[in-house]
């Protein structure tokens, strides 16, 4: 009962969404405010009854109903009560559902959300979502339906992916999900503001927080992703550049592209067209990203089962939505009246600059993605684009665009001193530049490219310190006038600062892997093995049962520097349902690095061994937490609480209507 | 012609006009563009790896030396150990065979009779050797070029041929 419903609301659903499309649309065009408001309540109603079905799916898996097919294809009763409810996104229909309720509760906040937007934008992009939650919600129902049921319903399940069964697959997937459909928010607010014909610096205020807040998720999602990868393949490796991973990396690449050309367009009422258009490209992107991973394309653990059906239906809703807000852009976008003019030297044109090599770097990881699909399909060669080519592109383009951003971050609006910014900027320079040519001097002979990188890093990180510092400093003396003036100092500020000092703390890390080491050993019980600072001896390998698994498990006592550390577990553990092994390393953290250790084969009485020394990788990850951190600062920046004096204003006022 | 700066701080600097600035900006963000582009090409040229099949690199000729990445089934009986991490094993599309060495540790699903894919060194006379075998993420799916090589051949069965495969321990 529990499932026929959770189909039937997601059928309302579609024909809410449907009515959420259309009849704003209608309204706009009749200049009819109370048809063109209907697609508030519509939003409203279209998340209740995704959320609705959604929780009926999740109820079929914590009942463990093997009656449907999904819950039978991707769960066991035996699987811990987490991870049969994560494994209601451990597959394609169920993380499409996912996707949808993401989607319908964005147009659910943009109903709620009680700051000034303009009405005719507001319906606008309701309607826009409303077109995008249609489109998802028919291609869930037609070709994904979660809810379909088996007859006679079998009496076990045939297990989740084990790589899948991990705490990763509770976080990964919904901070993606929200990073990658809350820039559906953007499109839908470019494409409404084509739609109006008008767009201005309010335009750009109202969408802001949205963009901050997918970007944030996005940021959050990709680094969760990586760091999952990390630990669970046992491998070592933490990025592939595997498509996968660049449909993801694409769209964070544009966003927050687009994150740095909304703050131009709202103080400068500047870069208009470009904004749209890199609005919509940014989804694009995310539609794109969508298609790569569920089409069955590519094989990856992402892709789950394939259907050439499905292929193709998410080709023509790419299609439909990129072509059509292309084209809707092509017709519309000469309209929009031309934005201010802005000096050579100034913030805004550093943010041009940001702005043309985020693009361009987005470009090679696109080509690089997408070129050997093409090639498959023209000429029918198979190749593939790994590591070395996106070293040999996306990085020397990177790279300058992070040597200039403590100068641009330190100049000012509108009229910019390039002399002052760059004698500001120094002593950062100065200090990383000497950290970078210490580290040579003491690593003699090893990697000389890593010692800069680390120094690129670290003038990114005091950049912004020195940056932040320098405002507070000015024109203040003495401490309590410079705390306050901290404190006065715009949230947005704040998270600027944190946000350039985390990619600098990440660049560090991603170099310090020059220096990690690798060792690959038949260890016999008391035999050891040494990588870098760490060296391992196998104490003992006994058998242990999980709940749905069996594991071998090795016991190693560990060395740092010959000091010794408390004992480390590695594991194989085989699942009994799908008789599939999975490698669950073992890993110390100690400080900043890590040890590392992943279980081979038994080999004779032996057992493979390898043991990684990872120096400061943690840094990786730390470095996008703060950068999502600095995001989440400057979404509570005074600005966006635009609601703040409205209310205040109404409350002074008698409100006949509250 | 409107200018947004204040007139008076800039009294030896020329102003720009409008469609000067313009140039400016699509100079600068071609430049940066066609930087990209020659990267592009020239990391094309050596970065870029092919996909074969035994059979493949017989046909096309494939020189000794060459870098690419093989991909067939591992032979039933073909997989043995040498000392240390040595291990040698045959990769078959049904019609050619070609024996492949590697060092180092194998994925967990790797197993004789399923798909792998193989990076390395092609040494010329049905000989590779391997510096990376790709794991799978689930043993139900085969790669997808090991999948589209062995239907070139004529040995597909589908999903319902690799399924009691993955069955065994």
């Amino acid at each position: 009962m529990i499932v026929e419903i959770g189909h039937y609301a997601l059928a309302l659903a579609l024909g809410v969404s449907i009515i959420q499309a259309l009849v704003p649309l209608w309204g706009l065009s009749r200049h009819d405010r109370a048809l063109a408001s209907v697609g508030a309540s519509a939003a409203l109603v279209s998340f209740a009854l995704v959320a609705l079905s959604f929780a009926a799916l999740v109820a079929s898996y914590a009942r463990s109903d093997f009656s449907v097919a999904n819950v039978y294809a991707n769960s066991h009763s035996a699987q811990p009560l987490i991870y049969k409810l994560t494994s209601v996104w451990g597959n394609h229909e169920g993380s499409l559902l996912l996707w949808v309720l993401i989607l319908t509760l964005f147009g659910a906040l943009v109903a709620l959300s009680r700051n000034s937007l303009p009405p005719r934008l507001r319906a606008g992009a309701l309607a826009t979502q409303g077109l995008v939650a249609t489109a998802f919600l028919a291609f869930t129902l037609l070709t994904s339906n979660p809810f379909q049921r088996l007859s006679p319903a079998p009496a076990e399940g045939q297990d989740l992916n084990p790589i899948l069964q991990d705490l990763g697959l509770a976080i990964h997937p919904p901070l993606l999900y929200i990073g990658y459909v809350g820039f559906s928010m953007t499109y839908a607010f470019a494409v409404a503001a084509l739609i109006d014909g008008r767009i201005d610096a309010m335009w750009a205020r109202a969408v802001r927080p949205w963009t901050l807040l997918a970007w944030i998720f996005l940021t959050l999602g990709i680094a969760m992703g990586s760091y999952w990868a990390y630990y669970e393949l046992g491998w070592g490796g933490w990025w592939f550049w595997d498509p996968v991973e660049n449909a993801s990396f694409m769209p964070w690449l544009a966003g927050t592209a687009l994150l740095h050309s909304i703050v131009v367009m709202e103080k400068r009422d500047a870069l208009k067209v470009w904004t749209i258009l890199l609005a919509i490209l940014t989804f694009s992107l995310s539609l794109l990203g969508t298609f790569i991973v569920r089409s069955g394309v590519l094989t990856s653990v992402h892709s789950f089962a394939s259907d050439p059906a499905r292929g193709l239906f998410i080709l023509l809703i790419l299609m439909a939505f990129v072509g059509g807000s292309l084209a809707l852009f092509a017709w519309r976008a000469p309209l929009l009246r031309q934005g201010g003019l802005f000096a050579p030297v100034s913030r805004e044109s550093a943010l041009v600059v940001n702005n043309v090599f985020l693009a361009t770097a987005c470009a090679t990881v696109f080509i690089g993605t997408l070129y050997p699909l093409a090639l498959e399909m023209v000429t029918g060669d198979k190749i593939s684009v790994g590591a070395p080519f996106f070293d040999a592109t996306f990085v020397p383009i990177m790279v300058p665009l992070l040597l200039i951003l403590p100068i641009g971050q330190s100049l000012a609006w509108k009229r910019g001193d390039l002399l002052g910014a760059a004698q500001r900027n120094a002593a950062a320079f100065g200090l990383a530049l000497l950290a970078a040519l210490a580290l040579i001097a003491f690593t003699r002979g090893g990697p000389v490219l890593a010692p800069l990188a680390v120094g690129l890093g670290l003038f990114l990180v005091l950049g912004a310190g020195f940056d932040l510092g320098e405002r507070i400093a000015a024109r203040a003396s003495g401490w309590p006038a410079m705390f306050s003036r901290a404190k006065g100092l715009p949230r947005s500020a704040w998270g600027t600062a944190f946000a350039h000092a985390g990619v600098g703390l990440s660049i560090i890390g991603i170099a310090a892997s020059a220096w990690s080491s690798e060792a690959i050993g038949t260890l016999k019980p008391g035999e050891k093995l040494t990588a870098g600072r760490y060296t391992i001896v196998l104490e003992s390998v006994s058998l242990r049962n999980g709940p749905n698994f069996r594991a071998d498990v090795a016991r190693f006592q560990l060395f740092a520097d010959g000091r010794e550390l408390a004992p480390l577990e590695a594991s194989k553990r085989v699942y009994t349902a799908r008789a599939m092994p999975t490698t669950e390393a073992g890993i110390r953290t100690q400080w900043l690095s890590q040890a590392y250790v992943s279980l081979g084969e038994a080999q004779g009485d032996g057992l493979a061994v390898r043991l990684y020394d990872k120096p400061m990788i943690l840094l990786i990850w730390i470095g996008s937490l703060v950068m999502a951190f600095g995001g989440a600062l400057s979404l509570t920046d005074r600005r966006f609480r635009l609601a703040a004096p409205r209310r205040a204003a109404a409350m002074a006022a008698p409100a006949p209507a509250e | 012609m409107t200018i947004a700066e204040p007139a008076g701080r800039a009294p030896v600097r020329r102003r720009m006009t409008r469609k000067q600035r313009r140039l400016m900006l699509i100079a600068a963000a071609g430049a940066v563009l066609a930087l990209a582009l020659g990267l592009v090409l020239f990391a094309m040229r050596d970065t870029i790896v092919f996909f074969y099949g035994p059979t493949e690199i017989a046909e096309k000729g494939v020189q000794p030396g060459a870098r690419l990445r093989l991909g067939g089934l591992v032979e039933e009986g073909s997989v043995k150990r040498g000392p240390g991490q040595q291990v040698a094993f045959a990769i078959t599309d049904g019609k050619s065979v070609v024996q492949v060495s590697y060092s180092g540790l194998l994925p967990d699903l790797f197993r004789e009779g399923q798909g792998v894919v193989t990076e390395g060194i092609f040494q010329g006379g049905g000989r590779f050797k391997a510096d990376s075998v790709l794991a799978k993420h689930d043993e139900k799916y085969m790669p997808r070029e090991v999948a589209d090589t062995l239907k070139k051949q004529g040995h597909w069965q589908g999903e319902a041929g690799a399924a009691p495969a993955a069955a065994k321990p």
